[in-house]
């Protein structure tokens, strides 16, 4: 089943054109890796199919809907840089945030849903800096925190943007397990990744995108040395080792 | 003390405490949405719909004025808005050329409102803010406006903390980050329109900043900063306003902001958050820790040989 189907996508900032006729289907249950240099709109994609920036054509539905319609099934993990982590909160308040849209507007969160959010942190291994202010969290520590926030949606389809860039080896670990997990409850994951070592072990889907798709599909048909020349150009060193497959890469 | 005071003193001070806590609530979403300029380029903004409604209607009357300043900061916003999306350039120096042109602007017409003689007296006062000039029904209409103000900061408290921390994640779990864009502008020009008259248009943006800044000091939420927030802008409205009233003639807008400034100062050397002497202790302490475990080990060593 398609979850989210992408139609001749096409986004621009000002004058320049970042994503030309983009399209690809993904199916339920995928844990898709959207791989690409740098510039080469990956943030721009989810930000542009969660209508954060307007496409200048092209359509996009999810669960054979429209985003209005099915925005409560959609969690979205932006960038930890895009946040200013000075803001006076704790670790718990961040994560109840992703229930405001349970609650309601002009509501307030009960015990209930701080509850929740505390079995949210706790999953992510968090549960003792609770209390913490979110500016005296490491990087991978506040990574967890947006995660966990994420996880409080209870959404059925998921965008992240680089959760595992600038984490420790230990958030990365943990990070991997609740994708997997959310993989093996039939939900849909979609994750903007830099680390080309890792592709083939975290993801099952493969999307490589440079301005526009180059091949999108499973791990095995798509990640391959080819591909991945012509996704980054001649930019990009790789060592074959057996059939066609990549073992190690350096970019 | 308070009762002590001549009642129109006390209304008078009723309402500058009620402007100066709504002016410190949206001072303090100002500050996270890193607009504390914004709001001083918008009070100057106001300064000709002032005097043009003035003008037009040959009187003064507060409604009137409010509406015309109102007007006049948001074509400044409209315009500091436009000239960063037609041209390259950047928002602070958008925001210092609407200021400056708008000021200027103002006091041109100041001037010939000023000339033409008429029923003027008072107007100069919107400069730098005469509480003493208020009368009744001005006192009701900034108190309820005020009150309109504080209302819309505290029901959509969880709004605002979303809307202010993580926008685009706001917006993915549906909030409408254009109809929180349009609240927050209408409490901004509100809150700034209604203060002009008792704190003036120049230093009104200081009843936003300082206040925000000084509660940053003692908050580690964003909770108990906007209140704060709100009890810091209150009391320097009152203690302002209060301070003025004892000389004939004396602008209330200097000592409101002088009151906030020493509010301020105390932050800044005592805040329990980033105040400057607990990171001094802080710092001394870490210091001396550390001298003595490095004395220790080197005792230790000393023992050894």
């Amino acid at each position: 089943m398609t979850v989210l189907s992408v139609q001749k996508l096409t986004v621009s900032y000002r004058k320049n054109t970042v994503l030309h006729d983009v399209s690809f289907d993904i199916p339920q249950g995928s844990l898709t890796g959207i791989v690409g240099p740098n510039g080469a709109g990956k943030s721009t994609l989810l930000k542009s199919i969660l209508d954060l920036h307007p496409p200048v054509s092209g359509s996009v539905t999810f669960f054979g809907s429209t985003f209005q319609k099915q925005k409560k099934r959609i969690g979205y993990v932006p960038q930890r840089g895009s946040v200013d982590w000075d803001f006076p909160t704790n670790a718990l308040d961040v994560v109840t945030m992703g229930l405001y849209g349970q609650i309601g507007w002009l509501k307030w969160p009960t015990r209930r849903h701080r509850a929740k959010a505390m079995e949210a942190l706790e999953k992510m291994g968090m549960s003792e800096y609770a209390d913490r202010q979110i500016s005296q969290l490491s990087g991978g520590q506040q990574q967890r925190v947006f995660l966990a926030r994420a996880l409080v949606q209870e959404a059925d389809l998921y965008f992240m943007d680089e959760p595992l860039a600038g984490v420790d080896a230990a958030t990365e670990r943990a990070i991997m397990a609740i994708l997997k997990e959310l993989k093996e409850k039939g939900k849909t994951v979609m994750v903007v990744h830099h680390d080309l070592q890792t592709v083939k072990d975290y993801f099952d889907h493969v999307l490589l995108l440079n301005h526009t798709v180059i091949k999108h599909g499973t791990t095995e048909e798509v990640f391959t040395a080819k591909n991945l020349t012509e996704t980054y150009g001649g930019t990009l060193k790789v060592m074959k080792e057996g059939v066609d497959h990549v073992q190690l890469i350096t970019q | 003390m308070f009762s002590l005071l001549p009642s129109n003193t006390q209304w008078v001070l009723f309402s500058t405490m009620m402007l100066g806590i709504a002016a410190g609530m949206v001072g303090c979403l100002a500050y996270w949405k890193k607009q504390s300029l914004m709001s001083d380029a918008l009070s100057h903004a106001a300064l000709p719909g002032v005097v043009l409604a003035f003008l037009l209607l040959g009187e003064k009357n507060l409604l009137v004025l409010i509406c015309g300043a109102a007007v006049s900061a948001l074509i400044g916003a409209m315009c500091i808005q436009w000239i960063q999306s037609v041209s390259r350039i950047k928002e602070d120096t958008s925001m210092g050329m609407i200021l400056s042109v708008f000021f200027g602007l103002g006091i041109m017409l100041l001037t010939i409102a000023n000339r033409s003689g008429g029923n003027q007296s008072g107007l100069d006062g919107f400069i730098f803010g005469q509480a003493a000039s208020m009368i009744r029904k001005d006192v009701y209409i900034m108190s309820v406006l005020a009150l309109l103000v504080i209302f819309i900061g505290i029901i959509a408290f969880k709004e605002w903390k979303i809307y202010l921390f993580d926008p685009s994640f706001a917006k993915g779990i549906g909030l409408s980050v254009k109809t929180m864009n349009a609240v927050y502008t209408f409490v901004l020009v509100l809150t700034i329109v209604i203060g002009i008259q008792a704190v003036g248009v120049i230093l009104m943006a200081a009843l936003l900043i300082i206040p925000a800044i000084s509660a940053r000091y003692w908050a580690h939420s964003f909770r108990t900063m906007l209140l704060l927030s709100a009890l810091f802008g209150g009391v320097s409205g009152a203690g302002g306003t209060l301070v003025s009233t004892y000389g004939a003639g004396w602008p209330t807008g200097p000592f409101i902001v002088i009151t906030s400034s020493a509010i301020f100062l105390v932050s800044m050397i005592f805040g329990a958050e980033k105040g400057m002497l607990l990171q001094f202790l802080q710092h001394r302490k870490h210091k001396r820790d550390l001298l003595v475990n490095w004395n220790i080990r080197t005792a230790e060593k000393e023992g050894e040989r």
